[in-house]
C-alpha cells in the first residue's frame, strides 16, 4: 500500500500515444520506401538483392529498361503482413534505395491492405543517404552519364591506338 | 589413343589419388571435386595458360618443400607428380592475380546480367580477394550494337579470350576479333553490326563475366536464383539438344544449353537458344474457340460449353480422323491415334517427307549402321556430306563437323606427344590442315571452308554422285549415268577416302525432298558396311520428332484422297506448310467438323471449327525422339494458364467421352507411356530409361527453384494475400517448389546447375564424369535402334530420271535458312529480326542471260503457284538452277526440287 503510495509521486512512465509521440531514432527499423536520386529519378535499378536477402521473402519485382537503357523496377512488391522489419533489404541494397524509416504505424483491418506496391513504397526525397548516385561510380551508361564520364573513370580506350 | 586409359599416381595436397594419364591438372582436379579457380581455361576450347589464375604449387620429390609455382592447366598429369592447391605461396599468387584483374572491372553488378551466375564473381570468393587497394581510375570502352541477340558491354572484360577462341577456332566465325594491344585489347567487331555465326549464343555462356549477355533475357531480366527451371529438350530441329528452360513469373524467361556428354555438349545454336520467344508470344491461343456455325467467327467458350459439343462429336458413330505432327510429342501423336484408331491416323507431312523419312528410320532399324550422337560425330574422320545444307538444316551437326575436321591434324599432334587439351599448341601443328571432308549441295555452304572438295551441282547429280561412290566400292551395288565429266572422278576419288578412313562418316537428309539423294546414301553406308563394321550414318529430318511419327503407323495425309470423316482432328499442325493450298482447302471441305489444337494462330487454325489451346514445349512434359533415334523426355517449365493444356490431356479426354466404359484408364503421362510400350514394340524401351513421376529423393520431388529463389510470399499477394499451396504436378518428378534435395538429381532431372561456390553455369563440373566427359549416371535419353547383326545388303536402284525442265525453265531447289524455315522459332521476335524476304539464288551466266540484277524483285512461277521474291546472284548456283528459300513465314508451299520461271517486276 504503502509502495503504491509512493509511486503516485513518481515521474509517469506512459506516454499518452498516439497523442504523443515517441522519439524513435533515424535508424529505427521501421517502414520501408523506396527512395529517389536528387535528379528525381528512381533509385533502385531492380538488381534483386533486396529480394534475395529478404529472409521471409516477402519482396517480388520485375526489373524493366528505359529507353536510356536506366534499369527501373515495372512492379515493386512488398507484402508487409510478412515482412519482420529484419533490415536486410536495406543492407543488401547497392543503390541506398530501400530504406527503413522511423514509421510504425501501419496497422489494418484488412490484410490485403497490408500489400504495398511501388506507388505506395517510392516517396520523393533520398532519404537517409543524400549525394549518392549509383551510375556515377557504375562502369554502365544508363543515360545518367557517358562512357568514362564517371567518378574516376578514365576516358573511353581508342581501340585504333596501338601505342605501347 | 589405344583404348586402356592410361591411369597414374599423383599426390594433391598429401593426398595419392589415381588419375587418367593424359588430363591436363586442372581437369583432373576439377573431376576429383577439387575447385582451382581458372578463367581461360574451358573443357571444350581447352587449355592456354592466358589467365594465370590456376596456380598450383608443384614438387619436385618427396624432399622438396620449397616447390615451384606452375599453372595447372598446362601441367600435364604425370606419374609421381606431387602438387599442391592449398599450398599458401599458390593461394597468394592467385589472389593477387585476380586482384589484378578486378582493378578495371566496374562497380557494376547490380546492373549487370551476369550478376548471381558470375564466374568472376565465383572466382574472387574463391581466391580469396575481398577488399579492393587500387584506387586509380578505371579503363573504360565503348561498346558495340551486336544485333538482337547479344548485348555487349566491353567495360566488365577480364581479357581472358575465351570469346574469340570460342567463336573463331571452334565455331568458325570470322567478324568476333581482338582489337588493340596490351591493357587496351578489345573484343568485338570491326564495327557495329550482328554477330554472323550461327552459335554466338554461346558467348552468353562461354565468357566468364556479363560483356555478353542474352538480349532477350534483358527485356524481361530476371536472376538466376529467381528462376524456376525445367530440364527440356530444343524442338527447332531434329537434333534434339537437351537445353534447361527457365520462368519466372508465369514466363519463359530463357533457354541456356544443358549438358547432355551424348549430344550437344555445352553448346547450343542460336534458333534453340533464341527462338523461345513464341511461348510468351501475346496472340497464343489461351481459350478454346468455337465456329457456331460454318461462316460464323471463332468465340471463345467455357469448358463446360466445350464438352457438351464434343458429346456429339465424339459419340461411336461418328467416324474421326487424326492427322499428327512431327513437332507434336510421341505421346501426343499417339493419344491421337488411339482416339482416331489406327486405320485413321495419318502423318501430318507430305507423301514424299513420309516416304523419305519412313525409308531412314526402317533401314534405321533393320541394317544395323550405326547412327552416330554429335559426340560421335566429332570423332569421324573422314565425312562425306550429301545434299545437306548442314549449317541451316541441323546447326549443331555442322558444329560437331568443324571438330572432326581437326582429327587429322589431332593425330600428327598425338604423334609429337603433344596432349589434345594444349589448344594452342595443337592448332599451331595443324595449320590450316583438315580432316577429309566432301560436300555436295546445290549452293555454297558456310561448311565449304573446311572441305576437301565441295561440290556444286543439281539434287539429280548429287544422287548419282551417291551412287557413283556406292558402285566403286562394290561393283554390285547399282550405278546411275551422270552426264558431267568430272563426276566418276570425283567419285574416284571419296570412295578411296571413306574406305582409307577410320571412322567414315556419311551425313545426309531430306531437305532436298528427293528420294534419290536418300537412297544413295543409304547405299554408301551398306556397301561401307559390307567392308567394315565401323560405318556411321547420320540422317538429318525436318522437325524435332519427325523421327518418331515415322515410327508410328499410319501414312502421310496427302494419301487421305477422297475419305470423308465427321470430325478432322488436327493435331499442333499447319498443313498449308505440308502440301499445296488445294489440296488442303479440298481437304477442309470434306470434313463436316475441325478441331485443331496448336498453340499459334495459322492458316489451318483460321480454318478449325473448334480451336483448342495446346500447351507449348515449355508448358508440357512429353517425348521426342531425334534423329539419331534417341528417345529424350522434356518437363514442364510454366504453369499453363487460361484454357491451355498438353495436347495429350485435351485428346485423352476425348478418349474418355468416346470410350464411355472407361476402357482406357489414362491418369497421367507415364499410363500413356506404357500402353505406348506395350502396343508399338519399337518404343518398348521407353518406360525404363529415365524415372517416372514416382520418382523421390528423400521422400521429396526434386525441386525446379533454386535454394536461393525469391519473393515467395509477395508474387501472388497482389491478387491474394493468403498463400496457395503448390500446384499439383502429376506427370513428373519435379515441383515447383525450393524445397526438396537439391544435389545431384538423376542425370536427365537436373533442372538448373549449382553448387556450393559455383554459382555460374561452371557449376556443371560438378555434375560431370569429367570435364567434357559424361554426366553423373549417365547420359540423358536411350537410343531406340539396337545394333542389330547386318543384313544381306538390298540396294536401293536409281531411277531413271533425266531433269525434266522446260526450255526457258530454271530447276529449282529448296533453299534453308536457320532462321525463317522453322515455324515455331519464326515467331521469336528476336529469331523475326534476322528472316530474310524470300530469295531465289541464281547462277551469274543465267543472270545475264535473262538480263537480271542482283536484289531485282521477280515474279516466280512454279506449276501455277506464283511468288515474290528477291533475286541473289551467285551463291555457288550451278547455271539453269535456283535455290528458292523455304517455309519462310507468310510464304506458301511449293514442291520442290521442281522446275519454274520468272520474269522482272
Amino acid at each position: 500500500m504503502w509502495l503504491t503510495f509512493l509511486h503516485v509521486f513518481h515521474k509517469t512512465e506512459t506516454v499518452e500515444y498516439p497523442e504523443v509521440k515517441p522519439y524513435l531514432a533515424p535508424r529505427y527499423r521501421g517502414r520501408i520506401v523506396l527512395t529517389r536520386d536528387a535528379d528525381k529519378k528512381e533509385r533502385c535499378v531492380a538488381c534483386y538483392l533486396c529480394a534475395a536477402a529478404c529472409p521471409v521473402d516477402c519482396i517480388s519485382l520485375q526489373a524493366a529498361e528505359g529507353e536510356d537503357g536506366r534499369r527501373y523496377p515495372e512492379f515493386f512488391r512488398i507484402n508487409f503482413s510478412r515482412c519482420i522489419f529484419c533490415g536486410f533489404c536495406e543492407e543488401a541494397c547497392p543503390t541506398y534505395a530501400i530504406q527503413l524509416v522511423p514509421d510504425f504505424e501501419m496497422a489494418e483491418y484488412d490484410r490485403q491492405n497490408m500489400v504495398y506496391e511501388k506507388e505506395h513504397l517510392l516517396i520523393s526525397g533520398e532519404g537517409k543517404y543524400p549525394g549518392y548516385n549509383f551510375y556515377k561510380n557504375a562502369g554502365v551508361d544508363m543515360g545518367v552519364k557517358g562512357k568514362g564520364e564517371g567518378e574516376n573513370e578514365e576516358k573511353p580506350v581508342d581501340v585504333n591506338d596501338l601505342l605501347p | 589413343m589405344s583404348l586402356e586409359v592410361r591411369m597414374v599416381k599423383i599426390t594433391i595436397d598429401g593426398k595419392s589419388y589415381e588419375v587418367k594419364a593424359e588430363k591436363n591438372l586442372l581437369e583432373t582436379c576439377l573431376s576429383l571435386g577439387i575447385d582451382i579457380p581458372h578463367f581461360c581455361y574451358h573443357p571444350a576450347l581447352g587449355s592456354v595458360g592466358a589467365c594465370r589464375l590456376c596456380a598450383v604449387k608443384k614438387f619436385r620429390d618427396k624432399d622438396d618443400t620449397k616447390g615451384r609455382i606452375v599453372m595447372s592447366c598446362m601441367e600435364p598429369v604425370t606419374e609421381g607428380l606431387i602438387v599442391s592447391v592449398e599450398d599458401p605461396e599458390a593461394r597468394s599468387f592467385r589472389a593477387s592475380v585476380i586482384e589484378s584483374l578486378m582493378t578495371n572491372h566496374p562497380h557494376d553488378c547490380p546492373v549487370c546480367d551476369e550478376g548471381g551466375e558470375c564466374h568472376l564473381q565465383d572466382m574472387t570468393i574463391m581466391s580469396g580477394h575481398t577488399y579492393r587497394r587500387f584506387d586509380f581510375p578505371k579503363r573504360t570502352y565503348v561498346n558495340q550494337d551486336l544485333g538482337p541477340f547479344i548485348n555487349h558491354e566491353m567495360n566488365r572484360c577480364i581479357q581472358c579470350y575465351r570469346c574469340v577462341r570460342f567463336y573463331r577456332d571452334y565455331a568458325g566465325g570470322r567478324d568476333l576479333n581482338v582489337f588493340s594491344s596490351r591493357n587496351h585489347v578489345y573484343f568485338g567487331r570491326h564495327k557495329d553490326g550482328t554477330l554472323q555465326n550461327e552459335f554466338s549464343g554461346n558467348l552468353v555462356e562461354v565468357c566468364p563475366t556479363g560483356v555478353f549477355t542474352d538480349k532477350t533475357l534483358k527485356k524481361h531480366f530476371t536472376r538466376k536464383w529467381d528462376l524456376s527451371n525445367a530440364p527440356s529438350v530444343c524442338v527447332h530441329c531434329s537434333v534434339g539438344c537437351n537445353t534447361i528452360a527457365s520462368e519466372r513469373y508465369g514466363s519463359l524467361r530463357r533457354i541456356m544449353s544443358r549438358y547432355n556428354g551424348a549430344v550437344n555438349g555445352y553448346f547450343i545454336c542460336d534458333r534453340g537458344r533464341f527462338g523461345y520467344e513464341f511461348v510468351n508470344d501475346e496472340k497464343r491461343i489461351k481459350t478454346v474457340m468455337l465456329r457456331a456455325d460454318k461462316g460464323a467467327e471463332l468465340e471463345p467458350i467455357n469448358d463446360e460449353k466445350l464438352y457438351s459439343n464434343l458429346n456429339q462429336s465424339f459419340s461411336k458413330k461418328k467416324n474421326i480422323t487424326g492427322i499428327g505432327s512431327p513437332r507434336a510429342t510421341l505421346e501426343s501423336n499417339y493419344a491421337l491415334m488411339t482416339l482416331a484408331g489406327k486405320e485413321n491416323f495419318y502423318h501430318g507431312i507430305s507423301k514424299k517427307e513420309y516416304l523419305l523419312t519412313k525409308t531412314i528410320s526402317d533401314y534405321f532399324l533393320t541394317s544395323g549402321i550405326h547412327t552416330p550422337s554429335l559426340k560421335e560425330i566429332e570423332k569421324a574422320d573422314t565425312i562425306f556430306i550429301l545434299g545437306e545444307d548442314l549449317t541451316n538444316t541441323a546447326p549443331m551437326v555442322a558444329l560437331a563437323v568443324r571438330q572432326a575436321a581437326r582429327n587429322i591434324p589431332n593425330e600428327e599432334a598425338k604423334k609429337n606427344h603433344i596432349p589434345l587439351w594444349n589448344d594452342i599448341a595443337v592448332r599451331e601443328l595443324g595449320q590450316n590442315e583438315v580432316s577429309p571432308i566432301f560436300i555436295a549441295t546445290t549452293y555454297n555452304d558456310s561448311l565449304d571452308e573446311i572441305a576437301e572438295k565441295a561440290f556444286r551441282s543439281s539434287v539429280h547429280e548429287i544422287a548419282n554422285l551417291g551412287y557413283s561412290i556406292a558402285r566403286n566400292v562394290d561393283e554390285k551395288a547399282p550405278d546411275a549415268k551422270s552426264e558431267l565429266k568430272d563426276l566418276p572422278e570425283l567419285a574416284v576419288r571419296i570412295s578411296a577416302a571413306l574406305l582409307k578412313a577410320k571412322n567414315p562418316l556419311i551425313i545426309s537428309g531430306v531437305s532436298n525432298g528427293d528420294e534419290g539423294i536418300v537412297d544413295a546414301a543409304l547405299n554408301i553406308a551398306s556397301v561401307l558396311r559390307s567392308k567394315r563394321s565401323n560405318v556411321m550414318l547420320s540422317m538429318i529430318l525436318p522437325e524435332c520428332n519427325s523421327m518418331g511419327l515415322s515410327l508410328m503407323p499410319g501414312t502421310s495425309f496427302e494419301d487421305l484422297g477422297n475419305k470423308e470423316s465427321d470430325t478432322l482432328i488436327i493435331l499442333e499442325n499447319d498443313l498449308y506448310r505440308r502440301s499445296g493450298n488445294d489440296f488442303v482447302n479440298d481437304l477442309f471441305k470434306k470434313s463436316s467438323q475441325i478441331i485443331v489444337l496448336d498453340h499459334l494462330n495459322n492458316r489451318t487454325t483460321e480454318k478449325s471449327d473448334i480451336l483448342l489451346p495446346a500447351a507449348t514445349f515449355a508448358e508440357s512434359e512429353g517425348t521426342i525422339i531425334n534423329n539419331e533415334g534417341r528417345a529424350q523426355r522434356f518437363y514442364k517449365a510454366v504453369e499453363n494458364k487460361n484454357q491451355v493444356k498438353e495436347s495429350w490431356k485435351w485428346l485423352v479426354d476425348f478418349i474418355q467421352i468416346r470410350e464411355s466404359d472407361h476402357s482406357y484408364s489414362w491418369n497421367r503421362l507415364d499410363d500413356i507411356v506404357e500402353s505406348l510400350a506395350n502396343e508399338l514394340p519399337v518404343f518398348s524401351k521407353l518406360t525404363k530409361y529415365m524415372p517416372d513421376a514416382d520418382f523421390r529423393m528423400l521422400n521429396t520431388k526434386i525441386p525446379r527453384q533454386t535454394m536461393r529463389y525469391s519473393g515467395r510470399t509477395a508474387i501472388n499477394a497482389n491478387i491474394a494475400v493468403s498463400e496457395t499451396g503448390l500446384p499439383a504436378d502429376p506427370d513428373s518428378p519435379l515441383k515447383f517448389s525450393m524445397e526438396g534435395q537439391q544435389e545431384n538429381p538423376p542425370s536427365s532431372l537436373v533442372p538448373f546447375y549449382w553448387t556450393p561456390g559455383w554459382n555460374s553455369v561452371q557449376a556443371m563440373y560438378n555434375y560431370l564424369n569429367e570435364p567434357d566427359g559424361s554426366m553423373k549416371g549417365g547420359d540423358p535419353g536411350i537410343r531406340l535402334f539396337e545394333p542389330v547383326p547386318a543384313a544381306d545388303n538390298k540396294y536401293f536402284k536409281p531411277e531413271i530420271r533425266s531433269a525434266e525442265v522446260k526450255k526457258d525453265e530454271l530447276q529449282i531447289f529448296p533453299l534453308y535458312r536457320i532462321f525463317g524455315s522453322e515455324e515455331l522459332s519464326s515467331m521469336s521476335p528476336s529469331v523475326s529480326q534476322m528472316i530474310q524476304e524470300p530469295s531465289l539464288l541464281i547462277n551469274e551466266k543465267d543472270a545475264v542471260n535473262l538480263m537480271v540484277n542482283d536484289g531485282d524483285l521477280v515474279m516466280l512461277e512454279i506449276l501455277n503457284d506464283k511468288i515474290k521474291v528477291k533475286l541473289k546472284i551467285g551463291y555457288g548456283v550451278q547455271p539453269g538452277m535456283a535455290a528458292l528459300s523455304m517455309n519462310l513465314p507468310g510464304m506458301q508451299y511449293f514442291e520442290l526440287p521442281g522446275s519454274g520461271k520468272f520474269h522482272k517486276l
